[in-house]
């Protein structure tokens, strides 16, 4: 392989990992800021160990995502020089605004999060898990901008050999990249609320602290309907966006060959590149794909033949991926309208077929964040910048294949090793259940 | 070239976040890799960790930070840094990845064998930032191996790892391990109790010599092997930031062997910040020179963003930092005291 594909291939290795860890502190850190308001509220101990033991996990894996995180701010440098150097002028500013906004507050108040319990009034402790929720989310915010910039790009000109800002503000109010930021925000908030939900369902099986558990499962529940509701709403205008910016990387999530009016979608459809058309189409519901687009039955949709072969993303993993996102989503609203219903039943724990899918349900919103990011970017290939720069274009031009293959090889071994103990130790500590050592938890109430 | 003020406003910024990082990581890797010398049980250990546990992802930020800031401020130069430096800094990347986890991990397991691993791991991701920041650093000032045309925007590099393991890098590498030693010692002395602060002092007090002597040795080399000196020779007045690094550096020894822990961890915050303000003084108004010919230099005039760029940058780092800085204070206030053996065995959220 050349640098060019080892490089791409090393980026999303390290994007993805990153992104196993980010979803769940952007979900968590809400629902727990949640638990300790309801703690200093009501002053009942119960919210005050559901804290703790979910504080726990998130910091286990909140490790992960800091350091994941580090890589990825220097990789544009190391792996995509002439890109950075091509739109620093412009792409540069959010990620640098994210650290001193976001990334400062983020980390200092965690720190005084974890070690402030004996050292603040119980009312500056519940602050800090609020900046740090705000903070984590925040820094979702400015990288989005950051992303949706390249996948439409706004606010530059093109001058002096590369892109320079001329409209800070245009930047900021991408829509692309607001919805893009509503999205993941919402998508986040789903994987923390199974991962509440999954983790509950495996203590209530074995009826361990049956009425801390049925409290957890009730907020993630709630938590996890509203969020998923969500995820679909702004999906669906995040749809609607990309069939008028980036048509083809909508052709190819809806795999539309011809041009056509009053596009239908067909439930069972299976492309095929070669012959630049479908080898299997069933079940069209006529019009839909038009009026999920553009909100019009007759509208026309672009087919991917209307752009030059080059110029068109590869469409079965595109396709694919957006299929199964989609259809997570569907799952992800029924399964916790179900799981809201039922936490109001006393004998939810009998439920145990239910208990069981939701325990093996945790994958699942990471996974669909993961197709979703292989949709947004393998769906703008060929381009690093839609319509600006190719990402052949982008790569570094003084790295050997050597260098990068031993990269990706250091950081598949690395972070393969890292993400195994990390799932070790939250599976050993979410199983251990919350501490009910209640001296301990006394010991810590922080002063008045 | 006619600079713009923002240009110098950003190059100086650019120093002083440098100089930040290293004063700030510098005590948390020097804790890190001297740890392995200071402690002698596992509760010691678990005291060091703690000392910087509430602060050293905060710390950290910092270098993230003036990452950020190259990329916004000059694009050209954050991108033939971090790709003609590629090794090192992925070396670097692995040390900073593997070192942020020790912490968590450490204290998650109930195993000899697995603490003594993190131990081990700890030791070396302190030290191998501490030797690679002062190896880049050192090839910074005296420059690389690159060819540019910045109108045509080509850029080549002629160098590999190699390369930068040249005298002078190394010099640098050994400069900075020794000032994050004796800097990483003064801050275990005046954040533990007992034996192991005292121990912690007489080690920053036997570091010293060894440092002042690696010191001497940087600025004589220096004048050789970089260009830093044209600068101060110029403009005579520069030398203040060179007068205040080796004031401070004696003052470490002053207050140190006195006894007056305190004052002698502020001297060598300002030893740090003060030798990174020397090097960056002497480059101006370059970034990175180049080694192979002045007008590969990357500088302030043809690296940096536009000055819309420049401007809003500005703003949002007027803003922002100060914010920073004081919520920052306020929380090294409420970590001031000492850790003790029993707050660290009695929290169940300590490291
Ligand atoms: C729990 C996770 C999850 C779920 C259930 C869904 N998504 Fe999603 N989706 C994401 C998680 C996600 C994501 C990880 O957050 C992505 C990746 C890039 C991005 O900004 O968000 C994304 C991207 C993404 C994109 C591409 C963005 C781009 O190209 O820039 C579209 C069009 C949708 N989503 C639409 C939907 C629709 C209509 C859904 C119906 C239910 C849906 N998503 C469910
Ligand atoms: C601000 C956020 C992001 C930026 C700026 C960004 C940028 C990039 C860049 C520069 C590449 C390499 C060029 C390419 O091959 O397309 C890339 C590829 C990729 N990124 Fe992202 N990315 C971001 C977020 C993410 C995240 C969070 C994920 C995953 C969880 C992700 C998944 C991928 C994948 C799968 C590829 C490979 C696409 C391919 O090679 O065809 N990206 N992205
Ligand atoms: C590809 C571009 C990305 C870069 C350059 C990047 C950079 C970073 C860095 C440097 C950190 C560590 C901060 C620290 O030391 O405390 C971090 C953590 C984090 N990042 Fe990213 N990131 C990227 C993608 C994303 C995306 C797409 C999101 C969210 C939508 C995100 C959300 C977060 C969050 C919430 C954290 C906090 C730590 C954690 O989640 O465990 N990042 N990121």
């Amino acid at each position: 392989m050349d640098v060019l594909m080892l490089s791409r291939v090393q980026f999303a290795v390290t994007c993805m990992f990153h992104f196993i860890f980010v979803p769940l502190t952007l979900g968590l850190s809400i629902m727990i800021a949640w638990m300790e308001t309801r703690y200093v509220a009501t002053g009942d101990e119960m919210w005050l160990r559901m804290t703790k033991f979910w504080g726990k996990l998130f910091l286990i894996n909140f490790a992960l995502g800091v350091v994941t995180g580090i890589t990825m701010e220097f990789q544009f440098g190391m792996n995509w020089a002439e890109y950075s150097r091509y739109v620093g002028d412009i792409f540069g500013a959010p990620l640098a605004i994210e650290a001193t906004v976001a990334f400062f507050m983020e980390s200092v108040f965690i720190g005084l999060w974890i070690f402030g319990w004996d050292k603040v009034s119980k009312k500056v402790h519940l602050m800090s898990i609020w900046l740090v929720a705000i903070a984590t989310n925040l820094s979702g915010l400015w990288i989005l901008l950051a992303n949706g910039w390249m996948q439409h790009p706004v606010g530059y000109v093109l001058r002096n050999n590369r892109a320079e800002m001329v409209d800070f503000t245009a930047l900021i109010t991408n829509p692309y990249g607001l919805i893009k930021f509503g999205h993941q925000i919402v998508s986040g908030y789903t994987v923390a609320a199974f991962f509440v939900m999954g983790i509950s369902a495996w203590h209530l099986l074995r009826k361990n602290e049956m009425s801390f558990f049925k409290r957890s499962f009730r907020q993630a529940a709630f938590f996890g309907l509203v969020s998923s509701l969500l995820v679909a709403v702004i999906g669906d205008s995040h749809a609607v966006e990309i069939a008028k910016v980036q048509p083809a990387k909508f052709a190819a999530m809806e795999s539309i060959w011809e041009t056509q009016k009053g596009a239908g979608m067909n439930m069972l459809l299976f492309p095929n590149e070669n012959l630049e058309c479908n080898a299997i189409e069933r079940l069209c519901v006529p019009n839909m794909v038009s009026m999920l687009a553009f909100h019009d039955a007759k509208a026309e949709v672009k087919g991917l033949k209307d752009f030059p072969r080059d110029e068109r993303p590869p469409v079965l993993p595109v396709f694919l991926s957006f299929r199964a996102m989609v259809g997570l989503g569907t799952y992800f609203i029924l399964a916790s309208a179900l799981a809201v219903f039922l936490s109001f039943r006393k004998n939810l724990e009998e439920y145990r077929f239910f208990l069981t899918v939701l325990l093996f349900s945790i994958p699942l919103p990471y996974i669909a964040n993961q197709l979703g990011w292989i949709v947004a970017e393998v769906g703008r290939q060929p381009w690093i910048v839609y319509g600006v720069l190719k990402t052949a274009a982008g790569v570094s031009k003084n790295l050997t294949s050597m260098q990068v293959a031993v990269s990706l090889a250091g950081f598949t071994m690395l972070y393969g090793l890292l993400g195994t103990i990390d799932i070790y130790l939250l599976g050993k500590y979410a199983k251990l259940g919350p501490d009910t050592d209640l001296s301990g938890i006394i010991n810590v109430q922080g002063r008045d | 070239m006619e600079a713009n003020a923002y240009q110098i406003i950003w190059f100086i910024l650019w120093g002083v976040l440098w100089g930040a990082y290293f004063m700030l990581d510098g005590f948390v890797l020097g804790t890190g890799f001297m740890s392995g010398f200071l402690a002698k049980n596992d509760t010691e250990r678990r005291v060091l960790i703690n000392t910087v546990g509430p602060v050293w992802d905060g710390n950290e930020v910092w270098l993230v930070t003036a990452g950020g800031v190259t990329f916004a401020a000059f694009p050209t130069t954050y991108a033939l840094m971090f790709s003609n430096l590629y090794t090192a800094l992925l070396l670097l990347l692995f040390a900073l990845i593997v070192r942020g986890v020790s912490f968590e991990f450490r204290g998650k397991m109930d195993s000899s064998g697995w603490k003594s691993g993190w131990d081990i791991a700890i030791t070396i991701s302190s030290f191998l930032p501490a030797l690679l920041f002062g190896v880049a650093f050192g090839n910074i000032f005296k420059g690389i191996p690159m060819r540019n045309d910045f109108a045509t925007a080509t850029f080549g590099y002629d160098g590999s790892l190699l390369t930068l393991l040249n005298p002078y890098g190394l010099l640098t590498g050994v400069l900075f391990v020794m000032l994050f030693a004796v800097h990483g010692s003064l801050y275990a002395a005046i954040k533990t109790t007992g034996g192991l602060s005292d121990r912690a002092a007489k080690m920053a007090n036997k570091l010293w010599l060894p440092l002042l002597v690696v010191a001497v040795a940087f600025l004589g080399y220096s004048y050789p092997a970089t260009g830093l000196y044209s600068n101060y020779l110029a403009s005579p007045l520069l030398a203040v930031i060179p007068v205040i690094a080796v004031a401070s550096l004696l003052l470490v020894k002053l207050f140190a062997s006195k006894g007056r822990l305190h004052m002698a961890f502020l001297f060598s915050c300002l030893t740090i910040a003060f030798v990174c303000f020397t090097g960056v003084a002497g480059l101006f108004p370059n970034l990175i020179p180049s080694s192979l010919d002045p007008l590969s230099n990357l500088t302030i005039y043809n690296s940096s963003s536009s000055p819309y760029t420049l401007k809003l940058m500005a703003g949002v780092a007027l803003v922002f930092v100060p914010i920073v800085i004081s919520y920052k204070i306020w929380v090294y206030r409420i970590f001031r005291g000492r850790v003790t053996d029993e707050e660290v065995l009695g929290n169940h959220e300590a490291y």
